[in-house]
C-alpha cells in the first residue's frame, strides 16, 4: 500500500523535474546554425573543391599520377624552342602548353594526394564546398585557360615542328648512311616520330573541350 | 451578443449562423498559430530553432505555407478502403470537437448556446470524436490504422471516467451544469476560483481532469493511438491532403476545448484574476483565451517532456490512480459541504 503512494508521489515529482528541465532548455540558446546565412568556419586544412592555378601549371602530370581515382584529364603540347611560355611564380620555366586540364570533381575523393606532389604548388584545396549540380557533366571542371582556337594552333605548330624535326633527322640519317658504306643496316623508319610529346599524336580533329 | 446580432438583422437563421461560425473564426487562426507554436516550443526545448525561414520573423508563416500545400495535395483513398466511411470520418472527428465549442463561454457576452446542461453536453458530444476515430481506423483497411483507432477508443472510454468524476467536484460546489453560471460563481478575484476552494480536493481534481484530458485528446504522454514509432501515424495513416489537415485541426481544436473547460471550471473562465480590474466582455474574452492558451502551452510542454506510456501503464494510471483519487476528491468535497 505504501508503495502505491510512493509510486504516485515519485511519478508526479519526476514529471515536475522533467518539466523543469525542458523549461530551462526553452531558454537556452539553440545550437542550430542558420546554414546558408551563417556558416561555420572551416578548419585551416579542410579539403574541399580543388582549384588549379593554370598560370603556374607546368604540365608535369604529377597530380594525375598521384590521383587514386583518375579524375584528371590533362593534355600537354610541347612548346617550340622559339616560343617563350613564361615562368611560374615559383621561378620555373614553362616548357609545355596545357590545352586540356579537366578535373572530374564527381570522381574526386578529396584525399588531397594531388596537392602534395605539385612542384609549383598550383593545385590546391579551397574552402568551397557548395557545388551541387543538376547535371553531372557540369561537375567536370575545365581549368585550361587556352581557347579552343589557341589550343588547335599550338597543336598544329607542335605537329609541324615535329614533322620538321623528323624530316631533319631522316635527312641527317641518310647523310650519315651515305658516308660510311659498310655500316650496319639501320632501317630508315619513314614516319618515325620516335618520342612524341604526349599530346602530339592526338589529331586536331578531336574537339577540344571548351 | 445575441441581442446585438438581433438588433442588426432580426432573423433566426442569420443570428444562429453567425453564432455558430464565430468559434470557427477563432479555431482556424488559433490552429495555425498553435501548430507553429508547437513546433517552436518543441524545437527550443531541444535547443533547436524550428522553422525560421517562411515569412521572415521566426518562420511565422510556416503553417500558412503548410496548409496551402495540404490544400493542393492529391486526396488519396486506399483502393481497399470503405470509401464512404473513409470520407466521412475526418468530418465527424472535427464536428465532434467543434460541437463542444457551442457550450464554451468565451466571454460574459458570448456563448454559443447558454444551455443549462452545458458541461454534460460538452462531455457527451466530445465522445463523438471516438466514433470518428474508430471510423477512420476501420475504413482505412490498414492494420496500423485499426490498432490506433482501437487504442484510441479504449483510452478515451477509460479516461472519460476520471475526467468526468473530477469535473463533478466542481459541479457539486457550483450546483449547476451551466458553464456561464459556473463562471459567475467564481466572481471576486483569484481566491474565489474553484481550484482554490475546499483545498486540496478541488486542486487534486483539477490535476486529475487535466491529465485525463490529455488522454482524451490523444496527446503525449498518452499518444499511443498515433504512436509514430509503432503505428506509423495511427488512425490517420491513410489520410492525405485536406482530410489529414482536418484531423490535425480537430486535434488542435480539441486541445483548446479541453483547456477551455479546465479554465472555465477551475480557473474562473473569463473572470479577471484582479477582481473588477480589467473585466468586461472583451477583457473577458482576453482572460479566457489567455487561460486556454496557457493550458495549450502546458500540453505542449508535457508533450516534449514525457515519453509515451505503455498500454498497461495507461490503464494502470486510469483505473488504479486517477479514478480512485477522483472518487476521493468527490468524497472529500461532499464531506466538507455537509459538515
Amino acid at each position: 500500500m505504501l508503495k502505491y503512494f510512493t509510486d504516485i508521489f515519485r511519478s508526479v515529482w519526476s514529471v515536475l523535474i522533467g518539466m523543469k528541465v525542458t523549461f530551462r532548455h526553452l531558454f537556452t540558446p539553440a545550437v542550430t546554425i542558420q546554414y546558408p546565412d551563417v556558416k561555420l568556419k572551416l578548419p585551416e586544412r579542410a579539403r574541399n573543391r580543388l582549384y588549379v592555378n593554370m598560370d603556374d601549371c607546368i604540365g608535369c602530370f604529377q597530380c594525375d599520377m598521384a590521383c587514386p581515382v583518375d579524375c584528371f584529364k590533362i593534355e600537354t603540347v610541347k612548346g617550340l624552342p622559339t616560343e617563350d611560355l613564361g615562368m611560374t611564380s615559383t621561378g620555373q620555366k614553362k616548357r609545355l602548353w596545357v590545352p586540356v586540364f579537366d578535373i572530374d570533381i564527381a570522381k574526386c575523393c578529396y584525399c588531397g594526394l594531388c596537392v602534395y606532389p605539385c612542384p609549383t604548388e598550383c593545385i590546391k584545396m579551397t574552402d568551397v564546398y557548395e557545388f551541387s549540380e543538376t547535371n553531372r557533366h557540369h561537375l567536370i571542371y575545365n581549368y585550361a585557360t587556352m581557347t579552343p582556337a589557341e589550343a588547335a594552333e599550338v597543336r598544329r605548330r607542335a605537329a609541324e615542328h615535329e614533322k620538321e624535326q623528323a624530316a631533319k633527322k631522316a635527312a641527317a640519317a641518310t647523310a650519315v648512311k651515305k658516308t660510311p658504306p659498310g655500316s650496319p643496316p639501320v632501317p630508315p623508319a619513314p614516319g618515325s616520330s620516335a618520342p612524341p610529346a604526349p599530346g602530339a599524336p592526338t589529331p586536331p580533329t578531336e574537339p577540344p573541350r571548351a | 451578443m445575441e441581442q446585438l446580432l438581433r438588433s442588426l438583422i432580426d432573423s433566426d437563421i442569420f443570428v444562429y449562423t453567425v453564432m455558430a461560425a464565430l468559434p470557427l473564426l477563432w479555431i482556424l487562426p488559433y490552429a495555425l498559430f498553435a501548430v507553429w507554436l508547437e513546433r517552436k516550443v518543441s524545437a527550443h526545448m531541444q535547443d533547436r530553432l524550428g522553422p525560421m525561414r517562411v515569412g521572415g520573423w521566426h518562420g511565422w508563416a510556416q503553417t500558412i505555407a503548410d496548409i496551402l500545400k495540404l490544400i493542393q495535395k492529391e486526396d488519396i483513398v486506399p483502393a481497399a478502403a470503405d470509401k464512404r466511411l473513409h470520407f466521412l470520418a475526418p468530418f465527424i472527428v472535427f464536428v465532434g470537437s467543434y460541437a463542444a465549442y457551442a457550450a464554451i463561454p468565451f466571454s460574459s457576452a458570448f456563448i454559443g448556446s447558454g444551455i443549462n446542461i452545458g458541461l454534460f453536453y460538452i462531455i457527451a458530444v466530445s465522445a463523438l470524436v471516438t466514433v470518428g476515430i474508430l471510423m477512420a481506423g476501420w475504413s482505412s483497411n490498414n492494420k496500423w490504422s485499426l490498432f490506433g483507432a482501437m487504442r484510441s477508443a479504449a483510452q478515451i472510454v477509460s479516461y472519460e471516467i476520471p475526467s468526468t468524476l473530477a469535473l463533478l467536484t466542481v459541479v457539486m460546489l457550483a450546483g449547476t451544469l451551466n458553464l456561464q453560471e459556473i463562471n459567475r460563481l467564481q466572481a471576486g478575484g483569484l481566491t474565489n476560483w474553484f481550484i482554490f476552494r475546499k483545498f486540496p480536493f478541488v486542486a487534486i481534481a483539477f490535476v486529475i481532469s487535466f491529465v485525463a484530458s490529455l488522454a482524451e485528446t490523444n496527446r503525449t504522454p498518452f499518444d499511443i493511438p498515433e504512436a509514430e514509432s509503432e503505428l506509423v501515424a495511427g488512425y490517420h495513416t491513410e489520410y492525405s491532403g485536406m482530410k489529414f489537415a482536418l484531423f490535425f485541426l480537430a486535434e488542435y481544436a480539441n486541445m483548446f476545448a479541453v483547456s477551455a473547460i479546465s479554465a472555465t471550471l477551475f480557473l474562473g473562465g473569463w473572470r479577471s484574476p484582479l477582481k473588477k480590474l480589467m473585466s468586461g466582455p472583451v477583457w473577458g474574452a482576453f482572460w479566457f483565451i489567455s487561460k486556454g492558451m496557457f493550458f495549450v502551452f502546458v500540453q505542449m510542454w508535457l508533450r516534449w517532456t514525457l515519453p509515451r506510456l505503455r498500454v498497461d501503464q495507461l490503464m494502470y494510471v486510469s483505473w488504479k490512480v486517477l479514478t480512485p483519487w477522483a472518487f476521493a476528491c468527490i468524497f472529500g468535497v461532499g464531506l466538507w459541504m455537509v459538515l
